[in-house]
């Protein structure tokens, strides 16, 4: 852990030993679209629930992989839990924090990756970096050596340090987004499609990279994906997003025989009740 | 009590981070910073111009003054746009690069973000504002002799603070509204400056215009300035215009502050952080 982070205090479960690291309780996200009248006058206003009551815990050092097709309402939990997002009903406790109130301890906590890597273009990856890492209070003198470390261990290639990110391919930059996250040491780290359009050997790097954090790091992970096999190989745990609810949440192995099928791919086909041609027509983008 | 000192500490290095931030990006920006510059100075010239034009027309007038005063006019409206650029750019630069959710899900808390942004204006401004007011002075071959630039210095300097406070609550408008917004931080501007007197004595404008002016920072910046730059006035005459700044200033930062925390709120309820994904 960093040695100017605040003192956090990370809350034990009584009774058992291990320790909750996340506890949703009944969350509840709406959002305001609005459509044409048919009529041309105006706009009609219509509330769309985008979590419709989750509830679910996570230990300390789980990963916990989130399925759902788009619109599902994976990135607005990943928001949600990352301080981004105020609900419009129920709790999110990280660490037994609660993620409104007590929102400073939950952001040192926490660090995400999304789809997109998301940075200053005409920047370097190391100044990039650098300036991220001090909003959560890190000196020169601790990032000096940290940041060229992290860069290598991700597999970035050193001589591109200065180069600017606009420069660099996607998968690159997705490993400076994942060096990002981890620089701050997060103990809830949460990746909403890290590997997406990714190629496939720079898929395995990253993958390789999500399962040596969680050893070296005792991070919680919570990875939202499209990759079944993705989810199966990284996470102890399944959860199935549909239309804003939590419809399952298991190992996959159980998923698979709950459902009574060979892949997870069939469990997940057969928990949203959809069959691969009904699949992404529901684009809420 | 170590616990304070550490959030602190951390703070700071946040505000540190945010003007780093800044430092680079001026770096890899740094012609498009040169031309906008040279396009301030030709706005400044056509202005300043003005009181030459006047005497060619055979209006008697001191030009030296006359153009002295237009050109502190000037400077300080091309500040004030440089301030209000930077700190609406704090909410619509970041939209624009995507890091916008990466920097407000950082534990900085956000008065030490709008500060370090305010921080970085006031420098990049005021060295701007420096040279932009020597190029001009010299193109006018204007001798100053008994110009206090220090004093003046530290009146719009006292000024900026207000600047910044109002440039929070002009930041606001990208935060709720993602495709435009920018213009707001133009208005206040123009309508700061317009009630200050930037290109004439105050007392030429409507009575209801003058009671906005002694609510207004710039008017005070324009006064102190133009009584240092003119008139020689010293650093300790300045106290006459740094008093109302420093009240217009304790007003308004935490009014900014609030104002802008209102907007975050409102974009988190309605989800108008996000860029994609
Ligand atoms: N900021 C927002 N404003 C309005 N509606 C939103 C916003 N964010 C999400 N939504 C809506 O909420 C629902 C859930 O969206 P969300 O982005 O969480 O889905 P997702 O599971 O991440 O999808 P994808 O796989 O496409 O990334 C969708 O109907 C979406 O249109
Ligand atoms: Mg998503």
């Amino acid at each position: 852990m960093l040695d100017t982070a605040e003192e956090i205090t990370i809350a034990p479960v009584p009774g058992n030993g291990s320790v909750t690291a996340v506890e949703v309780v009944d969350l509840r996200k709406e959002f305001v679209r609005r459509k044409k009248r048919k009529t041309g006058f105006g706009r009609e206003r219509k509330r769309v629930a985008a979590l419709d009551g989750i509830t679910f815990t996570m230990r300390k050092g789980e990963t916990l992989a989130i399925l759902g097709q788009n619109g599902s309402g994976k990135s607005t939990l990943v928001r949600l839990l990352s301080t981004l997002l105020l609900s419009d009903g129920g709790s999110v406790r990280i660490f037994g924090h609660d993620a409104y109130r007590e929102h400073r301890a939950v952001r040192r906590l926490v660090n995400r990756v999304s789809v997109e890597a998301s940075f200053f273009k005409k920047m370097s990856a190391t100044e990039n970096l650098s300036y991220a890492a001090r909003f959560y209070g890190m000196a020169p003198s601790q990032t000096r050596d940290r940041i060229p470390e992290i860069l290598e261990r991700v597999g970035f290639p050193r001589d591109r340090l200065g180069d600017s990110m606009e420069n660099l391919s996607r998968g690159t930059q997705q490993k400076v987004a994942l060096a990002r996250a981890l620089l701050t040491s997060p103990v809830l780290l949460l990746l909403d499609e890290p590997t997406t359009g990714l190629d496939p050997r720079s898929k395995l790097e990253v993958q390789q990279f999500i399962r040596e954090i969680r050893e070296s790091h005792d991070a919680t992970v919570l990875l939202c994906t499209h990759d079944l096999a993705e989810a199966e190989t990284l996470a102890e745990r399944i959860g199935i997003l549909d239309a804003g609810r939590l419809i399952a949440l298991a190992p996959a192995d159980e998923l698979k025989a709950r459902y009574g099928t060979e892949t997870l791919e069939e469990a997940f086909f057969a928990a949203t009740g959809k069959t691969l041609e009904d699949e992404g027509e529901e684009d809420d983008e | 009590m170590k616990g304070a000192a550490s959030t602190m500490r951390a703070e700071l290095i946040g505000l540190a981070g945010v003007v780093e931030r800044n430092v680079y990006l001026t770096k890899r920006y740094f012609l498009w910073d040169v031309a906008f510059f040279l396009w301030t100075v030709a706005n400044t010239l056509t202005i300043v111009f003005i009181a030459k034009g006047f005497e060619a027309t055979g209006a008697t007038l001191d030009v030296d003054r006359a153009t002295t005063s237009l050109l502190i006019g000037a400077v300080i409206w091309a500040y004030l746009g440089i301030i209000f650029e930077f700190l609406t750019e704090t909410v619509a630069w970041e939209r624009w690069e995507g890091t916008i959710e990466y920097t407000f899900m950082a534990p900085l808390s956000r008065a030490m973000h709008l500060a370090g942004q305010g921080v970085f204006a006031i420098i990049y401004g005021l060295a701007r504002a420096a040279l932009l007011f020597a190029v001009v002075a010299f193109f006018f071959d204007l001798s100053l002799p008994n110009a206090n630039f220090l004093a003046a210095l530290l009146v719009v300097a006292v000024a900026s603070i207000s600047f910044i406070g109002i440039g929070m609550m002009t930041s606001v408008m990208p935060l709720i509204s993602p495709e435009k917004g920018m213009q707001l931080g133009f208005i206040a501007q123009g309508v700061l400056l317009v009630v200050s007197g930037v290109y004439y004595p105050v007392e030429v404008l409507p009575q209801w215009m003058q009671w906005i002016a002694t609510i207004s920072p710039a008017t005070y910046a324009l006064e102190g300035a133009r009584a240092a730059i003119m008139e020689g006035a010293g650093v300790t005459s300045m106290w006459e215009h740094v008093w109302p700044l420093i009240i217009i200033g304790v007003v308004s930062v935490p009014l900014g502050l609030w104002v802008f925390s209102r907007g975050e709120r409102y974009a988190k309820h309605h989800g108008k952080l996000k860029r994609s994904g």
